[in-house]
Formats: structure tokens, sequence, C-alpha cells
């Protein structure tokens, strides 16, 4: 048991939880057990039944319920004498710095990267120490935040959710997984959800046979088409046509298997009758099912063909005839069961048309709704390493913070691993207010680009303030004044050189976000050209830390973010099944390190952390001061970030 | 394949995790039997784990009466005289465990932990074979964690023994926590099991020894940089049991005992008595209490060492398994003799 001064920090503190799902129910249990009398905790979500196999402080009979409020309610069961908090409500809302200033250290179990940068900040600008964590199936991690300690959150590249090139997705898919981004954010998005959206659906780089308006009305349904028809219609276009098109190009099959186009005749000669009989059973719209019309009972079975076929036509039959109103505005939903089914039966058949193993159900859901595999013990074993932590910080114990690695195979006997944290990263821009650097077209590029794919997509800020000197480019708030929102609504049309304060070669740019309370200058560089494949947003950030990119990466379609408690090491849809071999590797690369342990932080060597040479590769490194003996090796894997990083 | 399938509800619940070990694994594990003894905090985590992962049924052994003592670390055990007032912990637990999972069987076994040790002690029969094996073949793992008794490592080996007599393997594992540090130990047997690597499918073997050849091997046959807690442990507990307590029940007035009998078990064994420190002895003599943390972590792992040996996936490990939160390392160490080590 903790000793008598571990024991009264304890009951003193004021702690906040962020997350109350796989980590934060385990983490409000343990937290109760060691003794802990005053936690806040904050979720947005509401529970689900996929949630209670391992967010074990809820029940079937709280699905639909604030994830908050039900694991208080559950804790104080068993200790009914504190007090816990809750707020159902989206941490990158209502919270401030005053907010955060009030607690005693602050506890992660997220699941998304947005509100992890989030919280940082917010932490940062508190002065508040934050303990992160993440889990992924086996795997998991806890790493403590200090400012001016430690390094922050962000300190250390986060990868970026995996995108794919258009042409892989539209052209030439390799991989299932292209198949399914190509159902879900192409074919599903074309045919149910905005009309206006653009996509890349039927975009060819040497079509010119095809112009726009024609590939417009094939989707459509036409006045009194039978749905069966249109169906079919839709099934040749895409299956049949639109691989025939690709073909006529020899160029992209040189080197590649072609793909064969399919037509619904020959998989399916006699025409959908009413042979389906089940559906009219009268069930509510939420409930159609294809496979259950079908008598597809088991999702882990993979079609064939033929069944995916049917599925496909069945879907999209059960789509316009039952669930009508929602044509035009879905997006593709993982627990829409008619979504997933339609998705899966589309990705299988393009699947199939280019010799790539055709998937379950139950695996291109998983692929599609990036659903992220999880257990309870893994969350258990992190939320044991969380309390430890924050029992150190609460007693402001420096020197034996750890960051704790909870691993599938051991590595030198160790499951758990714990590594001394690092100095923060003086290039960070976040916690070090290093400046960035953007090369852009001054006269090209509109306002409007630079904070969609600068200011909110890399750098994370969702209420941003951009300024000149003193004069603001653009801010976004409940309080502006009308003739404000009308300059800066002009402003976002404008390109940079022609904006109220012109920005051009030599500017520098102040961009904040008030509500993380985090500010950061970038210098702006001229540049007349950039290479369509390589830089296709015609802008080239530099300082800014980005984890090593997919190779093919040019104009990416993006697919959407990993909802899940994911390592940010692990965030890959590859739908691979096979995962032992790369994973201890990449758990090293984890924290390759780069920096100076806080034990070296002393020495008087200036640090480098631009130098590859000055770290040696499989540099010994102490871990336990009491014992020479043990040794903990890690193999600084510092090609791999130097080589991408720019500067 | 009718009725071997995982029903509709399972699969919608059991979603995230079979996609962790799959549906196989799934099925094995709701087939499957797990007989508990002994229900401190770090077992009460490990019956939590996995009764959501889904086992077929969980039996509780524990006849201790519910005290103000068992609760601090033991979640499953609500604070209100009405709910645990004359019951055992076993009947608490069970209640509390049900509620996690509708499809898991928890149930408490009545035969008292003393009976259930004078059976396998050796009544004055003398015979006690034949209720043994019946009591423990129901069984595909079995989770000891030491309670009262003050015969700890005797209690420990003759069940693995049971275990390790019938046709039918039976996983043992025991578990004890003590303030910041936790033990595990693990004996499959001869255990055969499959896994992927790559497109290829590989047969793996590993031969387990019993926890009395295990605690048996010399301290000088094994390897320089053992755990010094593997040692520490086993000095803690031949004091409790020459001492007759209960595991736990020592303080820091017993120090000059245990460094007394620290000296001659390292001079039994050849080894130096600067591997079994000072300080570590100490905080295991004074520092006994569950730690929650500890207890979280422990019972982690153990739940995912059983759901793996069920389960046929995932390498297990051999053969103890330690962690200390002083360093915060969670470790491997293999105690075996020469014709088991790997």
């Amino acid at each position: 048991m903790a000793s008598q001064e571990q024991l009264s920090a304890i009951k003193r503190a004021k702690v906040l939880m962020v997350g109350a799902g796989g980590i934060g129910c385990e983490l409000l249990k343990t937290l109760a057990l060691s003794g802990f009398q005053d936690i806040h905790i904050i979720d947005m979500d509401t529970i689900e039944v996929s949630n209670l196999n391992r967010q074990f402080l809820f029940r079937q009979s709280h699905v639909g319920q604030s994830k908050a409020k039900v694991a208080r309610d559950a804790v104080l069961r068993f200790r009914p004498n504190i007090s816990i908090t809750p707020y159902h409500a989206n941490v990158e809302s209502r919270f401030n710095v005053d907010f955060f200033k009030e607690f005693d250290v602050v506890l992660n179990g997220l699941d998304n990267l947005d509100a992890r940068r989030h919280v940082n900040r917010l932490c940062l600008a508190a002065g508040i120490p934050l303990v992160e964590s993440g889990t992924t199936g086996f795997l998991g991690q806890v790493t403590v935040h200090l400012k001016g300690k430690t390094e922050c959150y962000e300190c250390q590249p986060k990868p970026a959710p995996k995108t794919y090139p258009v042409c892989t997705i539209t052209s030439t898919p390799s991989k299932f997984v292209h198949c399914i981004v190509w159902a879900k954010d192409l074919l599903f998005a074309k045919l149910f959800g905005d009309k206006n959206q653009e996509n890349d659906l039927n975009v060819h780089s040497s079509d010119t046979a095809n112009s726009s308006e024609h590939s417009e009305d094939v989707f459509e349904c036409r006045k009194d088409e039978d749905i069966e028809r249109y169906g079919r219609r839709i099934y040749d276009h895409v299956f049949g046509h639109n691989i025939e098109v690709a073909l006529s190009n020899e160029e992209t099959w040189k080197n590649r298997n072609k793909p064969r186009p399919i037509y619904s005749k020959d998989v399916l000669p006699e025409e959908q009758t009413k042979e389906n009989g089940n559906e009219e059973k009268g069930c509510a719209a939420d409930d159609v099912s294809a496979m259950v019309s079908l008598s597809l009972k088991n999702p882990q079975d993979i079609w064939s063909l033929v069944e995916n076929s049917r599925v496909f036509l069945e879907a999209l039959r059960l789509f316009f005839l039952k669930r009508e109103k929602d044509i035009g505005n879905l997006t593709f939903d993982k627990d829409d069961q008619l979504a997933v089914e339609f998705v899966t039966a589309a990705a299988n058949i393009r699947a199939s048309s280019f010799g790539i193993p055709l998937h379950s159900l139950f695996e291109a859901k998983g692929i599609a709704g990036n659903i992220v595999h999880a257990v309870a013990t893994t969350n258990a074993i992190i939320a044991g390493l969380i309390v430890i932590e924050a029992i150190k910080v609460l007693q402001k114990d420096n020197n034996n913070y750890r960051m704790t690695y909870c691993l599938e195979h051991p590595s030198r006997k160790l499951l758990l691993m714990p590594v001394e944290p690092y100095e923060p990263n003086r290039s960070c821009y976040v916690c070090s207010e290093t400046p960035l650097s953007l090369e852009v077209n001054t006269q090209r590029c509109k306002l409007r680009d630079f904070v969609e794919k600068i200011i909110k997509a890399k750098l994370g800020m969702n209420f941003p303030l951009i300024m000149q000197g003193a004069s603001i480019l653009y801010e976004v708030g409940e309080d502006l004044e009308e003739d404000m929102v009308v300059i800066y609504a002009a402003n976002l049309e404008k390109a940079l050189s022609e904006l109220p304060s012109p920005v051009t070669s030599g500017s520098v740019l102040t961009v904040e976000d008030l509500q993380q309370e985090f500010s950061c200058s970038i210098n702006i560089k001229h540049r007349e050209e950039f290479d369509e494949e390589k830089e296709p947003d015609g802008m080239l950030l530099s300082g800014w830390v980005e984890a090593p990119v997919d190779k093919d990466n040019n104009k990416p379609i993006g697919n959407d973010e990993s909802t899940s408690n994911a390592l940010p090491s692990m965030e890959t849809l590859d739908g691979d099944k096979d995962d032992e071999i790369q994973e201890t590797s990449e758990v090293v690369e984890a924290f390759a390190g780069k920096k100076r342990k806080l034990s070296e932080v002393s020495e008087v060597t200036a640090p480098d952390p631009s130098g590859p040479s000055s770290i040696n590769q499989n540099k010994p490194e102490k871990l336990d001061i009491d014992d020479e003996d043990d040794e903990l090796i890690i193999s600084d894997d510092w090609e791999s970030f130097t080589k991408k990083k720019k500067l | 394949m009718d009725g071997e399938e995982l029903t509709e509800q399972e699969t919608a619940l059991y979603d995230r995790q079979i996609r962790v070990w799959g549906a196989d694994a799934q099925r094995r594990l709701s087939k499957s039997h797990i007989l508990v003894c002994g229900l401190k905090g770090t077992v009460a985590e490990f019956c939590k784990n996995i009764v959501l992962a889904g086992v077929g049924s969980v039996t509780l052994v524990d006849d201790r009466v519910v005290t103000d003592e068992s609760l601090p670390a033991n979640f499953l055990i609500l604070p209100h005289e009405n709910h645990y007032n004359g019951k055992t912990l076993a009947e608490v637990c069970c209640d509390s465990l049900k509620e996690f999972n509708p499809m898991v069987h928890v149930a408490v076994e009545t035969v008292p932990l003393q009976v259930v040790n004078l059976f396998l002690l050796g009544g004055p029969a003398g015979d006690i074979s034949t209720f043994g094996v019946e009591f423990f073949e129901k069984f595909d793992a079995v989770i000891i964690s030491c309670c009262s008794l003050g015969k700890k490592v005797l209690f420990q080996k003759l069940i693995n023994q049971k275990c390790r007599k019938l046709s039918k393997r039976v996983a043992f594992y025991t578990v004890e926590c003590r303030g910041s540090c936790g033990e595990m130990f693990v004996d499959l047997q001869d255990y055969k099991y499959s896994k992927k690597k790559l497109e290829e499918t590989i047969e793996c073997q590993i031969e387990y020894p019993s926890f009395e050849e295990a605690i048996s091997v010399p301290w000088r046959a094994l390897p320089r940089r053992v755990s010094k807690l593997y040692f520490a442990m086993r000095v803690i507990e031949q004091f409790e049991d020459v001492e007759g307590r209960n595991p736990g029940e020592t303080s820091i007035a017993d120090r000059l005992g245990v460094l007394k009998l620290r000296k001659e078990l390292c001079e039994t064994n050849s080894l130096d008595e600067s591997q079994i420190p000072d300080a570590l002895l100490e905080r295991l003599l004074t520092d006994t209490r569950e730690f929650p943390p500890v207890c979280a972590i422990i019972g982690g792992i153990l739940g995912q060492e059983v759901i793996k040996a069920i389960s046929g996936k995932g390498d297990p490990l051999k053969n103890f398994f330690f962690f200390d939160a002083m360093d915060g390392k969670g470790l491997i160490e293999d105690i075996s003799g020469p014709s088991t080590r790997s």
C-alpha cells in the first residue's frame, strides 16, 4: 500500500480524467481504490454494446447513456464517500485554461489525436502535468509530460492516419483496403452522400472521352426507372464500363495485372425478383438489412462473387425503398448495417475484378470503420501504470517519472518496459515556441487554403486568430462584430499577397488558438512553383516535425481519422492480420531516442537534435541507478526521423 | 458448424476482442472453466478480466468472511453492511462478477478451503487422489492466490501436483501481490500450440517445470541477472511458512529473522547475499497490503496469460512474471531445471 506521505498527497489531490471509455473505466476504478477522493471526468460519448466487453462499469441497460455519468455512478457504489464530477461534453468545447489550472494532474484516456493535442496545449498553458496513454489490442503505453521538464505530447511526431493516392484508389488498387476506400469514399458517397461534394469517381488521368456532365447522369436514378434496373445499371457502370475504360490505357497495365470487367448479367443472369420474401415483414427503417433479406447469417463468412453481387443490389434496393429520405445526406457510419453491407459488397466485387482476395463483412467493417481491436486486460494494466505515475507527479518525484511500454512480445525479458522521459524538443513548435516556416505562392494561395490545410489540418488549431503585426487577418469567435465577420469572410477568398495587410515573402504571421492558449509564428517565404505530385497542397511547412509519410503520397484521399485508443505509432488501416513481426520494431521506433534523457540534462554538452552522428547506434542506456547490472539497450533509429524531417 | 458458431449476441458483445484473437479463440474461451482460489484484490481484477473475456464458467473458492480488511483493493465488494454481512468473500464477489457478463456462469464452490486443504494434505485416510482428481478435472485452469493456513508452499505444490496427475491438461497459476511488488507463476506442463508467422503456420512446444521443480532449482544454477525479486519472495515465503504466518503477516520487527534466513539460504545455495538487498526485503516485510495499481497490472497480465493458454493463441510466458513499481519493470524469468530450460 502507499506510504503515509503518498496517502496524504493522494487524499488532497484534485484529478482530471479525460475519457471514460476503455482506459477511463479501469482508471477511475483504480484511482478510487487507491484513495483518490476528488476526481473529475470528461467524456462526450454515450455507451454502445461493443463497449461492454471491456468498459466494465457499464451494463446492457446503460446503452445510450452518458459514459461519464454512468462510470461515476458505478464507482460510487463501491466508494460511496468520494467525489466524482462527470461532464458529458467534448473536452474541446468549453474547458479553458482556468478550468485546467484547478487540477493537480490531468490523466488522458482518449481515442483520437485531435483531442490529445488540444489537452496537451491546455496543460502546457496551465502548467499542469499530463499523463498520456493509449492502447491497441495487447499493446499500450503511458507517458508523463511536464512543461519545461519533459517532452510535451507533440514534441515527437505522431503519425497521421494513413492515406492513399487517388490513382491507387480510382484506377490501380492492389490491396483490399484500397477497394474499401473506393467503395466507401467514392461509390457510397456518390450514391448516398451529398451530391454537391467533389468526387473522384470516374476520374482517369487519360480519360478525355467522358465529359463530366455525362458522368453525372450515370449515377442519378432516372425518373420512372425501376430500382432493379437502376441497381444493375450502376453495377455495370462501375464494375464493367469503368474497368473497360481503364483497360484502354495500355500504359497503366504494363507492369500490373489487368483487372477484368464484370457485368451483372454474367454474374446474376436471372432478374432479381421477389425471392426475398423476408424483408417485407415490416421492419423499421433502421433494421433494414440485405443480409437478413438474403439469409446470409454469418458476418465472418467470405461471400462469393455471386453473393456479394446479390448483397450489392439488394442493399442498394433497400436504401431506395426503405431509406429514401436518407439518400443525399448519408456519410458512412460503421454502425449502419446496410451501409456496411453495401460497402463490403462493393469492395469485394472490385477486389474480385482486380484479383485481390475477398473479405468477410466482419473484416471489411473493421477496415472501413477504422475499428480498433481492444481488450480489457491491456486497459487494466495501463490504468495501473497511469496511477503509479500520477502518484509520483503528486509527490513531485521528478527523478522517477517513467514512460512505460506494454508489449505483446517480451523484449529482453520485459513485457512492461520503463524508459526515462526525454527533455523537451527545442524545435517543438508547441512547447518551445520555435517559429515555423511556410513556402507558398503568395500570389496564388488563398487565405482559406492556408487556414484549412495548414492552421486546422496540420497545426490542430480549432479557433484560430491570424495576425500580421497588429493587423488581424482572420479570426473565429462568437462575439465578433458584423463588419469584421464580413471582412474576414472576404479575406478568406483573397490571395495572401492581396490581403488588406499583404502577406509576402518575409512576412511573419502569428497564429493563435485562444482556447488552447497556444500561439506560434510562421515565417512566410514566397515560391513560384510546387510539384503537383509531391506538394499537392501548393504549400510546404517546415520546422513542424511530421511523422514519416507514405512515399506514394500524392494528392491523397484522406481516410477517416482513427477513432480509438490507438497508440499513435500503431494507427494504420492496412487490415493486415499479421502484425506480429512489425510490432516490436514499431514500438522501438516509437521511443527512438533523438534527445537526451532527463538524467543527462546536467551534462554540459550542447544538444544537437539534428545530428545523427551524435547518437550511437545501440548505445546502452542506464535505467536503474541502483543496479549496475541492469542495462537497457535502446537502438536509436535516428535515420528514419531525420530523413523526412524538413529543415 | 451449427451450435458451434458464436451467437449474434456474442458477436456483438465480443466484436472488439474477436478482432484481437479471432472467433475460434472466442469459441474456445466460451467453453472453458476456471477455478479461482483466494479472492484478494489481484484475483478480483483477474476475475473481472476473464468474465469480460467470456469464459464458460468461473468457480470461486474463498470461505473467509468479508471484513473491513478485505475492502481496500477489492472493487467487487460494495461497502454496504447488508451487502456483505455474514457472507463469504466468494459469495460477495460472485454476485458482482455476474453483472459484468451475464453469459458467464459464475459460481461459488462451497468446499471450505480448510477442508480442501485437509483433503489435499492427506486427511486421516491418507488417500486423497480420488477426490482431488474429480475436483480439479472439471477445470481448464486453476488460479491460486494464497490465503490463510501458513502453508503456502506446500498448498501450492499439492494443487499443482493434482493438476499434473490428470490426463487432461489443467493450467496452473499462482499469484501474489505485496505492496509495490507482484509475482506470478505459470505451469502449462507440456504445451503445444501453433502460430502464424508471415504466411506460415509454425508448431510450437514449451515444456514447463512443475511448481516444485521450479522453486527447487538451485539458485547458483540460475542465470546471473535473474530478478532479485524472485529470491526475495522465496525468502519471505519460507519465513512465513516456518513461522506459521499467514501471507502478508509480517512487519519490520521480523527484519532480523528474515536477514538470518537469507543468510542461511544464500549459504546453502552459494549465492551472494548482496543478490537479495536489505532494502527489498524490508519493503516486502512492511509493505504487505495490496496496492491497487499493482493489482490491476498483475491481474491484467494474469488475465492475458489464461486467455492465451485457453485459446491456444499467442506465446504464453514461461514461467515467472515479476513487477516492481519502484523500477517499473514487468519482467519474465525462466526458472527451470536443465530438462525444461528453454
